[in-house]
């Protein structure tokens, strides 16, 4: 399946390379340049490039690109999550998936990706597993081993990557027993010219962090489950006991992870709490229906290219503007609904170019702390098979997710 | 030397950069600097004296930076010898880089490699199934074709391994020794089917990947195992279910028959999905023509659903693919919402997904129509997702829905990414000519656009426009004088072809216009573009055929200039276009139907998608994404006329027992946990740790070979193993019973005062050969470990808190046999066999601690009796009918409780609303968990659900109220002793360490009649399961099955036989 694996930073050097059959010359990856080129931007690079003998898949995440090398037929969705999992993987050793930080753990992720796949197949992908196989390096652990020449290997075949509980380790005791679970709602909209609500929907996701000693057995019910529209679990949720009485019933696996995604239909969707309106300014306006504060507002609008620098003065926030992107930010902080917030000013245009018809698209981000706004709610929590009282708690956020207001 | 490895730690920061340099100077020597040619064989000397040492931090260190350079793709190789002496070293970490090393350079070095070949062969020996692992993984990725025997006998060896991780690496191994030498390929194959074979979710992922690569048309390997790879499928980890759904969706087009033909037209079919088999059967059995789906089929189509909730999006994609290709096409739907769920992923993904939305949304629109808006772009998308959205918008543009669209369409027009305005446009055209009711409208709304100041969108109108035009051609006279103004200020030279092209071809409806454009072009002619110098041409000659008085010398002008033209197309076409229209002596007969040829009605362009032509490749696949055939690309048949016969998916009676009972069982019994069941999980830890304990008991292989078998055997069938055990229990076993009756009831008598309130959760009985000793000693071990736990955790398990009084009316008179739970068997006829032989599930449970050391291992139910017992009677329940029965697992709502399952059934005429729990009257410190109020249960219908309750480990009743909306019945349920308990996974000597811990009080007996010749030790257990959920002790001593509560003392035994 995946036969090389080549690590190309944003400037174009190829800085990691991994073969697990033949080696394969770097000189493939010249496709994947001319490809590149053509393409102006880095989001345009389409992910499956078909070269006379190979076919190279890359996915672009973290300003690297992952290039993998495909001789023969595969679906490609397969590899593109394998290489988002190896992405990921990278950022939960090392905090961060950059080139420098690849290059100052080398050694570790060539043991990560000898352990993630065999012969281009996926081996073991759980990062519950990995860490038992190879530890994630910590600073008095180098330092360690570089003392008494101790590995940051395991010699001991986990014994999660041989059941279907992926990762959870039957023989940590923890002093403090904690289930912590994070509902987290994003809208994603679309606001018309007009104010009107285009397209509106809120996606989900419950994540957890779960510290419990020996095998627990949770299960998670809600006030109002029918919410749901359509939901992905974790693997170790048991389909069946949702299907019946709409109860996440399973056996966590340590640390953190994501337990469901979820949608919500628009038709659920109550209300927009945040309203844009653009003329020659902009205003915002906010309905605060559920009694909470919207914060952390960002306002993000890519202008014409005709648009070298521009003189604003907000009334709340501070505003930046990128002139190489052309990307203005404008960061509002909370809003009152007694004192709306406004950006006002001159933006300048090149010399002789005309003056753009349409105006730019607003991108919106913000937060609001304890709501979910689908009404979603925890009933409760129950642990079955141990007898400690584990510290429970569940966080709910809204935020906007891709929130765009169309002028 | 401790100087050494603190260099090495101050190096491991900074070192990366030094390093750098370094390796620059590497790749540049080479190439021909001499001077630089010696500080890089000086820096390789400095690696191979650090390899040398006999530090191994210094060694260590050496290959880190060994491996920064091959990460690099810097040339390492003239290290071979100094790296291939440390393969055998014992530092784990060392050794795994080395085999990195090793496996990269191999290949160029075959004859040192070969050096290091013993070394894994030894490995491959080893206790440790991750070094037995990594040992094959190593030696199979070692490219030296001398080796391949060696990996053959390695890939044979591995593939009968205990452990299924080793399974795994052997099936992964396959591929490359394939590919290394395909004439190996039959051998293979063996070795492929006997892996197919194998039960372990683990591997079959891999197996099926190494039978797609070696043999993917060998479709008969497939068969007997083709249920049990539907049925596993939930389990088998993400990556190997993509694999196997592909391979099942390849292999259903060949054994079924086509569930579509029948389809087309039937709506209802909607609502047979969720019925089971039959109920589909007969509905469809009363059609005219009748076509019943083969169950396999359904199975195929059931398991693979709840895989659609993967978080996994490949898995997803793969289920939808096989819903599509596979499935009747009334429930494909469903798929649909899934694969919208996965736009939310990052933009490679997004991408994947559309391409094969937009395939599947030109032949079945219905599927996405009410997901419509979540292809609605937004202006951060990368074009290349714009574009597909916009395909699959297109797509889905109906009657109905297409002024919506329209109104979206003008935002997008509006764009700041012209090249989006751009499609936009053409798709504005593409609706227009689908759907005739929004033709006019959107052909203004494009002569609208005409006006915009961007000069692509302009441009891509005017195209989109002569292509709408050409089709209607007759009113739209204004319209064209309209674009011809255009000329004047459009530049891009495709519109100006088209508006030349599209004057030329209705000259005759603008007559005064066509000229003055000619002469226009005429002027500016050598200026042009290529492209629009050929239209220009075309019009020249169209005019003058139509309109030669006014055009003649203009014609001709033109014609001259492009006589002398710099581009030879152009040269060309003016001598062609010369010798057809202007008359001279030469020019034969078809110039007199120049005009003919030049003003034919030219068929209106087809504007169709791009992805019309896609959908012969089977969705999902490489192949599809790029529309080309990829290599090992693998057609998907067509349905079969008539099915081939489908009896070759039957599996043997033996075969099935075998490979059946111990997953297909387990199902059954929990039905409410099936998504990654655990019964799986189970089996699988055992089946791993039996390995450990394997390889535990050390270098006595002989031994542990010899006890799979047994294994083996008796998984095959319980007589055989039976009867061997029969053998087996000689007179020792005799004496062995009595001296532990003996010692029983000592125990009893100090335990009694000593211990009072200790529980006695672990029940047991033990019945075991000689054979298993090996593994159960090995298991104890780690048991031992565990005792401690084990002995905190009093309050876990039942009995445990039987008080004084309970104890008493629980003493050795009360005999089992009364209880009413048990009919008395007087004849030892055969009883429902017991799927699993007492040495396999001693070995199953015995091994189960090893890998759960920390926790009391509640082990499966060895048997669950299928007796109910009535709660309530349908005549005193006015038609509501109520059984009960013990379904012995441990009960999800509490671990102190006892989980029933109750099965209402309504026997009366009426609808019977709200059945609830009512009014509880439970003896003090009883609990209950009542199930959820049941809105209402048809007439005939039945319904299962399941409670807890907590009989505080007495056989009190539990009395309640069973109450619908109308009456309210009084019931009781009160527990047989025997399912007060939950069998309890630990070794023989942790049994007798509890077991002395007991106290007598908490003794039950009860009598088992048998005949002599009928008397096995899996009879006995088989009685005893039958009255009470115990799980089996491996005993190292013969045929001594205990309990703690029943005791079976020899004394009673005697009576038996």
């Amino acid at each position: 399946m995946i036969q090389s694996l080549f690590l190309i930073n944003c400037s174009g050097d190829i800085f990691l390379e991994k073969h697990w059959k033949s080696v394969v010359s770097q000189s493939v990856c010249d496709y994947f340049f001319e490809a590149q080129e053509k393409a102006a931007d880095v989001e345009n690079v389409p992910p499956v490039i078909s070269t006379p003998h190979h076919y190279l898949i890359s996915i672009y995440q973290d300003k690297l690109f992952f290039v993998s090398v495909i001789q023969t037929e595969v679906p490609p969705l397969f590899v593109i999550e394998f290489l988002h999992r190896v992405a990921d993987t990278f950022q939960d050793y090392f905090g961060e998936c950059s080139e420098a930080a690849i290059k100052d753990n080398v050694v570790i992720v060539y043991e990560l990706l000898e352990e993630m796949l065999d012969n281009g197949f996926p081996l073991a992908t759980e990062s519950n597993i990995l860490k038992e196989l190879i530890k994630p390096p910590t600073i008095l652990r180098s330092v360690v081993s570089s003392i008494t020449g101790s590995s940051n290997v395991g010699d001991t075949l986990p014994t999660g990557q041989l059941s279907n509980i992926p990762g959870h380790q039957v023989g940590i005791e923890y002093t403090n027993n904690e289930a912590y679970f994070d509902v987290v709602e994003e809208i994603d909209a679309i606001l018309g010219k007009s104010g009107s609500t285009v397209f509106a929907e809120i996606q989900g996701v419950i994540d957890a962090c779960i510290k419990l000693s020996g095998m627990p057995n949770l299960s998670l019910s809600f006030m109002n489950p029918r919410l749901l529209d359509d939901v992905s679990f974790h693997p170790c949720i048991r389909f069946k006991c949702w299907e019946s009485e709409r109860v996440l019933s399973f056996i966590p696996p340590d640390g953190n992870f994501r337990l469901i995604s979820y949608r919500v239909s628009s038709q659920n969707l109550v209300a927009i709490p945040a309203y844009v309106k653009h003329s020659i300014s902009f205003k915002e306006n906010s309905s605060s229906k559920y009694g909470k504060t919207i914060e952390g507002i960002t306002v993000t609008v890519h202008m014409p290219k005709v648009v070298p620098n521009m003189n604003l003065t907000p009334t709340q926030g501070s505003y930046t503007f990128d002139p190489v992107t052309k990307v203005l930010t404008w960061d509002v902080g909370k809003i009152t609904p007694q004192k709306l917030p406004s950006l006002k000013g001159l933006v300048n245009l090149q010399s002789g170019a005309p003056k753009p018809e349409e105006n730019p698209s607003l991108n919106i981000q913000f937060k609001i702390q304890q709501l979910a706004i689908s009404g979603l709610k925890v009933n409760r929590l129950d642990m079955y098979g141990e007898k400690y009282k584990p510290f429970k708690g569940v966080k709910y956020v809204t935020k906007a997710g891709k929130f765009q207001v169309r002028t | 030397m401790s100087s050494n490895s603190f260099a090495y730690t101050e190096q491991s920061g900074g070192g990366e950069t030094a390093e750098l340099g370094q390796e620059a100077t590497s790749t540049i020597s080479p190439s021909g600097a001499f001077g630089l040619f010696s500080s890089d064989l000086k820096k390789n000397e400095d690696l191979k004296q650090m390899l040398e040492s006999n530090k191994d931090s210094a060694k260590l260190d050496a290959m880190k930076r060994i491996v920064g350079m091959i990460a690099k793709g810097k040339n390492a190789s003239e290290l071979f010898p100094a790296v291939v002496k440390n393969v055998a070293s014992k530092n784990i970490e060392i050794k795994k880089l080395v085999y990195v090393y090793l496996v990269r350079y191999a290949e160029e070095q075959q004859d040192l490699a070969l050096l290091s070949i013993s070394t894994f062969q030894r490995a491959l020996k080893d206790p440790n199934q991750l070094i037995r692992a990594s040992a094959l993984r190593v030696l199979s990725s070692i490219r030296v074709p001398i080796i391949v025997p060696i990996m053959m006998l390695a890939i044979k060896e591995a593939s009968a391994d205990l452990s299924p991780y080793v399974r795994k690496n052997a099936a992964h191994a396959i591929q490359k020794l394939y590919s290394l030498d395909p004439e190996q390929k039959e051998m293979l194959i063996e070795v492929i089917e006997k892996l197919l074979k194998d039960k372990s979710t683990l591997v079959a992922g891999s197996v099926v990947m190494a039978f797609e690569e070696v043999c993917p048309d060998r479709i008969d390997l497939i068969h007997k195992n083709y249920r049990k790879l539907c049925n596993l499928l939930v389990d088998v980890e993400e990556w190997g279910q993509v694999v196997i759904i592909h391979m099942l969706t390849r292999y259903a087009r060949t054994q079924f028959v086509s569930p579509w033909k029948e389809d087309d037209g039937l709506e209802d079919n909607e609502k047979n999905f969720y019925e089971s088999d039959d109920e589909l059967k007969e509905k469809t059995e009363d059609r005219k023509k009748p076509y019943s789906m083969d169950p396999d089929h359904r199975l195929l189509i059931r398991n693979t659903k709840p895989l659609l909730q993967s978080r996994n999006a490949a898995v997803v994609m793969a289920v939808a693919q096989l819903y599509w290709h596979i499935s009747p096409k009334s429930e494909a739907g469903i798929i649909s919402k899934s694969l919208v769920r996965l736009l939310r992923s990052n933009r490679e993904v997004q991408y994947i997904v559309l391409q094969n939305i937009a395939t599947m949304s030109i032949q079945r629109k219905g599927m996405f129509e009410p997901y419509l808006k979540s292809f609605y772009v937004r202006s951060t998308d990368p074009t290349m997702i714009k574009t597909l959205k916009l395909e699959i918008l297109t797509n889905l543009a109906n009657e109905a829905n297409i002024s919506t669209l329209l109104r979206e369409f003008q935002t997008y027009v509006k764009s700041q990414d012209k090249q989006f305005a751009a499609a936009t446009i053409q798709t504005i055209g593409r609706c227009a000519t689908n759907i005739s009711e929004v033709t006019d409208t959107c052909l203004n709304g494009l002569v609208c656009l005409l006006s915009n100041r961007d000069e692509i969108v302009v441009a891509e109108s005017v195209v989109v426009i002569k292509k709408l035009l050409q089709m209607q051609p007759v009113q739209h006279g204004e319209i064209i004088k309209h674009m011809a103004k255009l000329l004047d200020s459009i530049t891009v030279p495709v519109a100006r072809a088209s508006i030349l092209w599209l004057i030329g071809e209705n000259c005759e409806r603008v007559p005064k216009i066509a000229p003055d454009v000619l002469r226009k072009m005429a002027k500016s002619f050598t200026s042009e573009d290529d492209l629009v110098k050929l239209q220009i041409l075309n019009l020249g000659a169209k005019l003058y055929l139509t309109n030669s008085k006014q055009t003649k010398l203009l014609t001709q002008y033109i014609l001259n200039l492009g006589k002398y033209d710099q581009n030879y197309d152009i040269r060309d076409r003016t001598r062609f276009i010369r010798q057809l229209i202007v008359p001279n002596e030469k020019s034969g007969a078809l110039s007199k139907y120049a005009k003919k040829i030049f003003l034919a009605q030219k068929p209106a362009p087809l504007l169709e998608s791009p992805f019309k032509d896609r959908d012969h490749f089977q969705l999902g696949t490489l192949s599809h994404t790029l529309n080309i055939k990829a290599s090992g690309y693998l057609e998907l048949s067509n349905w079969p006329e008539v099915a081939p016969d489908p009896s070759v998916r039957n599996v043997e009676v033996i075969e099935l027992a075998k490979e059946w009972t111990p997953t297909g069982k387990a199902k059954k019994e929990n039905p409410a946990k099936k998504f990654y069941s655990e019964s799986e999980e189970e089996e699988e830890s055992s089946d791993s740790s039996s390995s450990d304990s394997e390889s535990e008991s050390g270098s006595e292989s002989g031994e542990g070979g010899g006890s799979e078998e047994e294994e083996d055997s008796s998984e095959d069938s319980s007589e055989g193993s039976s009867s061997e055990e029969e053998s087996e229990s000689g007179d020792e076993s005799e004496a062995e019973n009595k001296r532990m009756a003996t010692r029983n009831s000592k125990n009893k008598g100090k335990s009694d005062t000593e211990d009072g309130k200790k529980k006695n959760e672990k029940s047991k009985t033990s019945g075991s050969s000689d054979a298993d000793s090996s593994s159960i000693e090995s298991s104890s071990d780690s048991e031992s470990e565990s005792e401690s736990e084990y002995e905190s955790r009093k309050t876990t398990k039942e009995i445990g808190k039987q008080t004084k009084q309970d104890r008493n009316l629980l003493t050795k008179d009360v005999s089992l046999l009364d209880l009413d739970d048990f009919n008395p068997i007087s004849t030892p006829v055969v009883l429902p066999t017991p799927a699993l032989s007492p040495s396999l599930i001693a070995d199953l449970e015995g091994l189960n601690l090893s890998t759960s050391s920390s926790v009391i291992s509640v082990g499966t139910p060895v048997f669950v009796p299928g007796k109910t017992h009535v709660l309530l009677h349908r005549m005193s329940g006015k038609g509501l009918a109520a059984n009960y029965f013990f379904p012995r697992q441990p009960c999800i709502f509490g671990d102190k409780m006892v989980s029933v399952q109750i099965t209402l059934n309504n026997t009366s005429d009426r609808k019977i609303e709200n059945i609830h729990i009512g009014e509880k009257k439970l003896p003090v410190g009883m609990q209950m968990h009542v199930f959820h109020p049941i809105d209402s249960l048809e007439p005939e219908g039945s319904i299962t659900v399941s409670m807890g309750i907590d009989f505080c480990d007495s056989t009190q009743t539990a009395s309640f109220q069973l109450c619908t909306k109308d009456d309210c019945f009084n019931v009781t349920i009160q527990p047989p002793i025997g399912e007060l308990l939950l069998p309890v996974t630990m070794s023989e000597k942790d049994f007798k360490k509890e077991q002395g811990m007991l106290t007598g009080m908490n003794e039950t007996s009860a009598v088992i009649i048998a005949a002599p010749q009928n008397f096995t030790p899996s009879m006995v257990l088989q009685k005893v399961v039958n009255v009470a959920n115990v799980g089996v002790v491996p005993s190292g001593q013969d045929n001594i099955h205990r309990s703690e509560e029943l005791k079976f003392s020899s004394s009673l035994r005697k009576v038996c036989s």
